[in-house]
């Protein structure tokens, strides 16, 4: 017996592991808590959740305004969820509640039973005239298209080609602010953030 | 003007996924099983309010801990002036069995040590805080956080060595 061993923390952990290691089920409700709690207190800037499409999973995030984001899985994430983080705030917490109307939604959208979407929208994260085009974009009816030039006609600037394909490319909110029925002159689909495929399938959806 | 990589912080979620255990883990160690939940909660409700102020270098765990530290001894404090049932029981719906299931006499030998010594032990061993850290938390000597610690280790050693009496000894396999 040595007189005064110190104990390394392995050993200690494994002493505590059988009363304080099982701690994943309290966790569950506790992030739950958490969540609500954040919510009543106005501490909780950005909820998200992520919810299953027939194009992916989507992360829908939403700030106190409304919707912020709509991002596909190929657009990663955690990546968004860093860059909201960033640029919002990053009091973010994994908070289906307040999407759950936006969820509702585009269930029924998939579902091809909804034809527009009637959500509160923050477009906090786009300015000026990509702004513009994207208030444009709901304008474009349930299974009708228009071309790149057509958009940037309707935007008001009629030479704004290549900035409406930016804008589209960079829309915050895909699927819920339709991008996907901007499409080239020639009628080819274009390009489409959440990959052609994508956009092939919401057409499709939309021409049913 | 600051570089903007400096200033980027985790999504508070990855900090909630990351730490949520071992501040739970700290907050049973310190208080039982039975106020960890609403430490846990306090301690998280406080750390996302204030969150955009930490410096974005800063040691989150740490940070956590030294949250959870005044919770829990607020905790302690109500525990302690508390002598009737309180009149708003948390609003929770009960766990079956004692979570960690099967270790009664840990659980006991741990609440059994002076709350100092279950902070040192806790904050030491389960979140590997530094003790010149704990000794600070505590208001003592890091000299003195070191020997609640290493006393505390010592008790619970002694307390939770196989017996020599063997006839208590039957539970550790019993779950295999």
């Amino acid at each position: 017996m040595t007189l005064d061993p110190s104990p390394d923390l392995a050993e200690v952990n494994q002493l505590l592991t059988p009363t304080f290691g099982d701690v994943e089920p309290a966790l569950a409700s506790l992030h739950a808590r958490l969540a609500r709690d954040a919510q009543l207190l106005h501490t909780l800037d950005v909820a998200y959740r992520v919810v299953d499409s027939p194009v992916g999973k989507l992360l829908l995030a939403a700030t106190d305004r409304g919707i912020v984001r709509v991002a596909f899985e190929r657009e990663n994430h955690t990546d968004i969820l860093q860059v909201l983080a960033n640029t919002i705030s990053p009091r973010i917490l994994e908070a289906p509640t307040r999407l759950d109307n936006a969820a509702r939604q585009l269930d029924e959208y998939f579902s091809g039973i909804r034809k527009e979407f009637d959500l509160v929208l923050d477009f906090r994260l786009t300015r000026g005239f990509r702004l513009s085009v994207l208030q444009h974009l709901p304008r474009i009816a349930y299974g009708e298209t228009e071309s790149y030039a057509e958009v940037a006609r309707a935007a008001g600037s009629p030479n704004a080609v290549r900035a409406v394909g930016s804008a589209c490319a960079t829309n915050p909110l895909p699927v819920i602010v339709p991008c996907h029925r901007v499409v080239k002159s020639d009628g080819s689909f274009g390009g489409y953030l959440g990959g052609s495929e994508a956009k092939r399938a919401l057409l499709t959806l939309e021409a049913a | 003007m600051q570089p903007r990589q400096l200033a980027t912080k985790k999504p508070f979620e990855a900090v909630v996924q990351e730490q949520g255990a071992t501040v739970l883990r700290v907050c049973r160690a310190v208080l039982g099983v039975h106020d960890a939940d609403d430490a846990w909660s306090d301690t998280f409700l406080a750390a996302l309010q204030s969150y955009p102020a930490l410096p974005a270098g800063a040691n989150v765990q740490a940070w956590l801990v030294t949250i959870a530290h005044r919770k829990c001894v607020d905790h302690l404090r109500a525990g302690n002036r508390r002598a009737l049932p309180t009149d708003n029981p948390p609003e929770q719906s009960s766990r079956l069995g004692i979570p960690g299931g099967g270790h009664p006499e840990l659980l006991d030998a741990v609440a059994h040590l002076p709350p100092k010594q279950r902070q040192a032990v806790a904050y030491h061993y389960i979140a590997g805080m530094p003790y010149k850290d704990i000794a600070e938390l505590l208001g003592v000597t890091p000299e003195a956080a070191r020997r609640s610690g290493a006393d505390g280790v010592k008790a619970l050693r002694a307390a939770l060595a196989p017996k020599p009496v063997l006839a208590h000894s039957s539970p550790k396999g019993d779950s295999k």
